[in-house]
């Protein structure tokens, strides 16, 4: 870990309306860490990676990644940043009407100039790498259960080797067990194509098992940031109900 | 801006030595993909790259490396000064060779066998979709009998909802398509038949083409396209969102409470609709006669009721509660087999109406036959 920051967000604002989400939010994410982000519900956590990615715009405020405003680019500029990040949304947002394989080759085939025989072998590898076998490539969405979708979605993620992932909620929906893997996968990945990785999240234990640092979100900010220890020891009420309370510790004593 | 990638290849007996150069990333890995590709490395026992001169890999880089030892039989890459990262990534491409490379081999057959191949699919589906509703219409029509021995359990405020929703609501686009059908017939019989002068025969033929074939046939395409695909979609979204999952476990059945009403409200609606669309048919073959012909209304229902016979009124009405059940049955049964996914939901709705138009058809020419056997 490095202490060279990979995405930057300074006083960012976003509102719908009148509703202000955020209002002057900083947040530095660095190389090679695994941030998570937390908060109770309606902080707009999801909406912060929103803002990050570009697909909400801020009412005010900057976001840099790799030392470029995203807000300010477009065109081929802004698709190159995009090139930075893959994505992978709450329910997977896998094409319906692709299968798994031709999923993860649509931002092959969008962006890069390899053949499709190479591209079909590297979508495989993809899957692999996210834990799945080689009969789920010419499934369709629909026929894969839940925890394998989310594998497919990451696979998608990474089709371009980008060196920050963005995870929503990966683990939501999933058993404990299916989690667990999960929460694997995404360290393991993360150390050997050694990336970025920005992860919303609720649950405790994908926390504890996956993140080097954490980001709390209220009060329309970010209110704490760092490691779980060092987060237990703020005496804000809403952290300490969240770290201390019976599943909080339950979490941290699984973790150790 | 990356580097170009390339790469040199010594073999030395048993083993082989790649020399990297430039960025090996998937950006921009095309042209050296091809040439390792084509590259024949023979059999060697180890492979060594030396990485001092690589710009940047990733897994695409490693994959198409690993790719290729693994072609030339030998184990894992050995990557000489390299940095960790690459030999990360070399060892994960080594750790996740799929079981075999045959997809250039995938079959890729076209031509007669297939169209044969295809031809026999589509015959078995179409014979298994035959079964397939006739035992639906079995199960509806044995639902729809159970529910007429016990009335109080049957969804009275389902039924006139359907009943207003596909029967009410259809009476204006009903009527106003049979009077411009019935205007179109009176027209072309007028002028076909003025060259024999026989111009007052266009009554008879008003009459009968109306009461018999026009009217009902009218009615039920125009249900096909109106109700059908509104029950396929309300019961196909049902579906899912796994509202009719939820049904069965709390005990409901899907047929009586989705399909029982519907086919009841059609069973009672599409003969209403016919008997509108027979009046107005004939509304429209008269208002043309009056114009056109000179034939006044009182002449026009005189000749109506003396040379029209009444058989051609019952052959119609009798085909108006079959089509009306095919279009509830086909529309349900679509419905209830949609899936998970929006796809299916649309595949299933223009199934319905297809299959409801392709049966009411059909099914009408059996009646041809069977009235002309009869000899009405």
């Amino acid at each position: 870990m490095s202490e060279e920051i990979a995405i930057k967000v300074r006083g960012l604002v976003t509102a719908y309306g009148d509703h202000k989400v955020h209002d002057g939010l900083d947040l530095d994410v660095r190389k090679g860490e695994v941030l998570g982000v937390i908060g109770p519900s309606g902080t707009g956590k999801s909406v912060l990676l929103r803002a990050i990615v570009g697909l909400k715009p801020p009412a005010a405020g900057t976001v840099e990644v790799y030392g470029k405003t995203v807000s300010d680019l477009s065109g081929d500029e802004l698709r190159e940043v995009q090139n930075l990040w893959g994505i992978m949304f709450q329910d997977g947002a896998l094409f319906s009407n692709l299968t798994v394989r031709e999923n993860v080759m649509v931002p092959m085939r969008e962006h890069t100039d390899i053949h499709i025989p190479l591209m079909k072998q590297l979508a495989d590898q993809k899957l692999r790498m996210s834990g799945l076998d080689d009969s789920a490539g010419p499934k369709f969405p629909s026929d894969l259960s839940g925890g394998m979708r989310k594998r497919a979605a990451l696979a998608r993620a990474l089709a371009l080797d980008p060196p920050i992932l963005f995870l929503d909620e990966p683990t939501a929906g999933l058993d404990p067990i299916t989690a667990g893997g999960f929460d694997k996968l995404v360290r393991e990945l993360q150390s050997a194509l050694s990336l970025t990785v920005f992860l919303v999240t609720h649950d405790l234990d994908t926390l504890a098992a996956t993140c080097d640092r954490i980001a709390v979100l209220g009060r329309k900010k970010v209110i704490a940031v760092g490691t779980m220890d060092e987060l237990r020891k703020e005496d804000d009420p809403w952290i300490q109900d969240y770290f201390c309370g019976p599943r909080g510790r339950a979490a941290q004593a699984g973790a150790d | 801006m990356p580097d170009h990638p390339d790469f040199k290849f010594e073999a030395d007996g048993a083993r082989g030595r790649l020399t990297l150069k430039g960025d090996w990333t998937i950006h921009t890995i095309r042209d050296v993909s091809e040439a390792l590709h084509k590259l024949t490395p023979g059999t060697l026992d180890t492979v060594e790259a030396d990485c001092s001169a690589l710009g940047r890999l990733d897994t695409a880089g490693a994959y198409i490396l690993d790719r290729f030892a693994c072609r030339a039989g030998a184990g894992e890459i050995v990557a000489v000064s390299a940095s960790d990262q690459v030999e990360s990534l070399l060892d994960q491409a080594a750790e996740l060779r799929p079981e075999s490379h045959d997809y250039e081999t995938a079959k890729t057959e076209y031509g007669f066998v297939d169209l044969l191949e295809r031809t026999g699919r589509t015959v078995m589906h179409f014979l298994e979709e035959t079964t397939a509703t006739l035992a639906f219409l079995g199960e509806t029509v044995a639902s729809m009998a159970r529910m007429s021995v016990q009335p109080a359990k049957m969804r009275w405020t389902a039924l006139v909802s359907v009943m207003e929703d596909s029967g009410l609501d259809a009476v204006p686009i009903v009527a106003f398509l049979s009077f411009f059908v019935g205007m179109v017939i009176a027209f072309i019989g007028a002028t076909t038949l003025s060259e024999f002068g026989a111009t007052i025969f266009t009554v008879e033929l008003v009459g009968i083409a109306v009461l018999r074939e026009f009217a009902v046939i009218l009615t039920a395409i125009i249900l096909a396209g109106r109700t059908n695909s509104a029950f396929t979609a309300q019961i196909g979204a049902m579906r899912m969102r796994q509202e009719v999952d939820a049904m069965v476990t709390l005990g409901l059945n899907p047929m009586d409470v989705l399909v029982v009403p519907r086919a009841f409200a059609m069973l009672v609606m599409t003969p209403v609709l016919t008997m509108v669309a027979i009046l107005f048919g004939i509304g429209g073959g008269a208002f043309v006669s009056w114009l056109a012909l000179d034939i006044n209304p009182t002449v026009f229902v005189n000749r109506l009721q003396n040379y029209v016979p009444i058989e051609n009124f019952w052959v119609g009405m009798s085909k108006a509660p079959v089509f009306g059940l095919v279009v509830a049955l086909i529309g349900c049964r679509q419905g209830l087999l949609v899936g998970g996914s929006v796809q299916s939901l649309g595949r299933s709705t223009t199934k319905s109406v297809v299959q409801a138009l392709f049966s009411i058809i059909v099914i009408d020419a059996l009646f041809a036959i069977f009235y002309m056997e009869l000899g009405i």
